[in-house]
């Protein structure tokens, strides 16, 4: 009787997991046609739909083609890479409020790019494909000592601990970029400030390219090991009971973690809090079953940041506010409330 | 955990038993301030144009108006030297209290929102009112201070477990992240962006007399204060009970002590951008140097403040001349691992 009920349950859960999902997707899409729409030239959602099928100006094939969809793509595509990174970081620290940002991995991540455009030679545009991969080992190395610093032996590891390390550890990482950032000459300091405010910069085909392995690596690894977070999720000792290799498979999802918000943040710069809100809005929407919870996630992500890009070029035009401050402008007070409601 | 008044940290027995050292407070105070008057004289007499110390005397005492050095000394090194001083016992004090106060081992003034709420403010007169005379600035920055506070406060206390020190941070966290960006955008749109960035890092060296003697007699005054609330705030951190079993009245107490936390952070972060950690770092040596009593803590966390600030802005200049590195950056590489200290040593959750 229990058993017939559960599954009755479960399957509720799946299809309605298959509804949310399916919605979160045709919402990006609308908001991608909203997003084609806006900006410094405005198109008419005709011109929009003729150049789509090839038969627009020159002029508006460039804007749709070269400027707008690979910035609106990588939107996606970033915010996607950054909720499930959240997502994973949420389930190994059993702690609501883990996100990449407060973490300080993006601190990390962001360093490296720093130090790269202040040693780089030239004034030109630095290699796209060097940068996820600079970006990838600050993160690490940062994640590597975040861990380090809040383990300890006989106790492991404790998630408060693990938050209040991160938020120091990117406290310092911060006055380091300040040092690095004041001695930048201009050009290179607009550069740097933008990027630190979290704009997506990587605005071209080039980019997407650059991002799209790493995601399509890591995702499908993360998806498949949604079983273990849910077996994380039901706390240590039942874990070590079930016969996870707890330690291990905690590098390993740590690691993708890692792996996402790096390659994310080279080309979008320093985006937080998607990585918490996303994850959460996603929990209320399908459940805390990881299965459904770390694609959801994707989505929410994915719409979340199409969203933000979209109203940085919206709200105060002709000039833009880059997306990471509208994300941190929503985000900080979803944080907060989250904060104020949890009882840890 | 004790669940009767929501805080974490029992940092002393109930029982009121003090562990003071008048002595030692004593020593630490007045070696502190002979340290703070030969740091003032070290600073005033290296930079770019290294001076004489006699050259200094002169210029303090008998100063002649035609000689470049004096010229210099007057006008640069001096108000500088005295800002660091100023600005280091204003943190470190601002941190002694909110520690005191709210019974809170990681409580710090940028660590706690205050900073963010004085620079988000500041951007805002930046780009809406260029050129508000600095008095106003001042204003204006106690106030972004208190709108930080209040909300990290507000929301850090608005949950049913009451206001646990991870808690308060994770809040603090949020809000600077939600300030600073506001305040970032604020710069890009309105092209304030370089001004903020140098500000922000933080450093006493453009600081003019004016500046100082509009600070000064807020500084003073908070100052007076905090020795004046010292007695009330060692009650307060034995626990709120406590302080009321010895008929306290705990709330005009902390606002008063708030008020005065608000005009020291925001004076300091007017002149001189958020630095952080001083009034994480200073409280907690001077709790270790010289006991649990306020009455000490306050002048000693004062004192060292100003020694830490001046050390800090000289090694600032030392570094990598004729470069200066932001001395908010400099602390930060001493504040942090201390921090990290502290939140491993905590035996208990924090």
């Amino acid at each position: 009787m229990e058993v017939i009920r559960s599954t009755q349950v479960e399957r509720r859960r799946a299809a309605r997991a298959a509804i949310v999902m399916s919605a979160l997707g045709i919402l990006i899409l609308v908001m991608l046609v909203i997003s084609l729409n806006t900006g410094y030239i405005r198109l008419a959602p005709f011109d929009v739909w003729k150049t789509l099928i090839g038969a627009g100006t020159d002029k508006q094939e460039l804007i749709l083609f070269d400027f707008r969809l690979p910035r609106i793509v990588i939107s996606v595509l970033v915010g996607a890479g950054l909720a499930v990174s959240g997502c994973i970081l949420q389930g190994l620290a059993r702690n609501a409020l883990a996100e990449p940002g407060i973490l300080g991995i993006n601190s990390g991540a962001g360093l490296m790019v720093i130090l790269f455009v202040s040693f780089y030679p030239t004034n030109a545009a630095a290699p796209v494909f060097l940068l996820p991969l600079l970006a990838l080992v600050g993160a690490g190395l940062t994640a590597a000592l975040i861990y380090g610093l809040a383990f300890k032996k006989h106790e492991g590891l404790s998630p408060t601990r693990l938050v209040l390390t991160g938020i120091a550890v990117a406290a310092g990482i911060n006055a380091a970029m300040i040092v690095l950032t004041i001695r930048l000459d201009p050009n290179r300091f607009q550069f740097v400030a933008t990027w630190l405010a979290g704009n997506i910069w990587g605005t071209d085909w080039d980019f997407v390219l650059a991002l799209l392995p790493w995601l399509v690596v890591l995702l499908p690894f993360v998806f498949r090991k949604a079983n273990v977070l849910n077996v994380l999720n039901l706390g240590e000792l039942t874990a070590a009971g079930l016969g996870v290799l707890m330690e291990k498979e905690r590098r390993y999802l740590l690691a993708a973690a890692v792996g996402l918000v790096a390659s994310c943040i080279a080309v979008s710069g320093g985006i937080t809090f998607v990585g918490l809100i996303a994850p959460h809005l996603a929990r209320q929407l399908v459940g805390p079953k990881h299965q459904f919870l770390l694609p959801a996630s994707a989505l929410t992500g994915g719409l979340l940041l199409i969203t933000a890009d979209t109203l940085g070029r919206w709200i105060l035009q002709p000039s833009e506010i880059p997306t990471g401050i509208v994300v941190a402008v929503v985000g900080a007070p979803y944080f907060l409330y989250l904060l104020a409601k949890s009882k840890a | 955990m004790n669940s009767h008044t929501g805080h974490v940290i029992q940092a002393e027995p109930s029982v009121p038993k003090l562990r003071t050292r008048p002595v030692a407070a004593s020593i630490v105070l007045l070696g502190g301030f002979i340290a703070v008057v030969l740091g003032l004289a070290t600073s005033i007499s290296v930079g770019a144009a290294d001076i004489s110390l006699l050259t200094v005397w002169q210029a303090l005492f008998h100063f002649n108006p035609d000689l470049t050095q004096h010229q210099i000394i007057q006008e640069l090194r001096l108000p500088r030297a005295l800002a660091a001083a100023m600005v280091g016992a204003c943190f470190a004090v601002a941190g002694a209290i909110m520690q005191g106060m709210t019974r809170n081992p990681l409580a710090d003034s940028g660590l706690l929102g205050l900073n963010a709420g004085a620079r988000c403010m500041l951007a805002l007169c930046f780009a809406f009112f260029p050129g508000l005379p600095y008095l106003y600035l001042i204003l204006y920055s106690f106030l972004g201070a208190a709108l930080g506070a209040a909300l990290v406060y507000g929301i850090g206390s608005l949950s049913q477990n009451g206001l646990t020190p991870v808690r308060l941070t994770l809040a603090g966290a949020a809000v600077s992240a939600l300030l600073v960006a506001l305040s970032e955008g604020i710069a890009i749109y309105f092209q304030v962006g370089q001004d903020l960035a140098f500000w922000v890092a933080g450093g006493v060296a453009g600081t003019k007399w004016f500046q100082l003697n509009a600070m000064f007699p807020w500084v003073a005054g908070a100052l007076i204060g905090a020795l004046l609330l010292s007695r009330s705030i060692t009650m307060l951190s034995l626990g709120d009970e406590v302080a009321t079993g010895l008929g306290q009245r705990t709330r005009w107490v902390k606002l008063a002590a708030a008020i005065v936390v608000l005009v020291l952070a925001g004076a300091a972060v007017s002149a001189v951008g958020s630095i952080g950690f001083v009034g994480l770092l200073i409280p907690h040596v001077a709790r270790f140097l010289v006991g649990v009593d306020y009455r000490w803590i306050i002048p000693c966390s004062a004192v060292l403040g100003s020694l830490l600030m001046i050390l800090a802005d000289i090694g600032a200049r030392m570094i990598n001349p004729p470069f200066e590195t932001p001395i908010g950056a400099l602390i930060a590489l001493i504040g942090v691992p201390f921090f990290l200290y502290l939140v491993r040593k905590e035996r208990r959750e924090l």
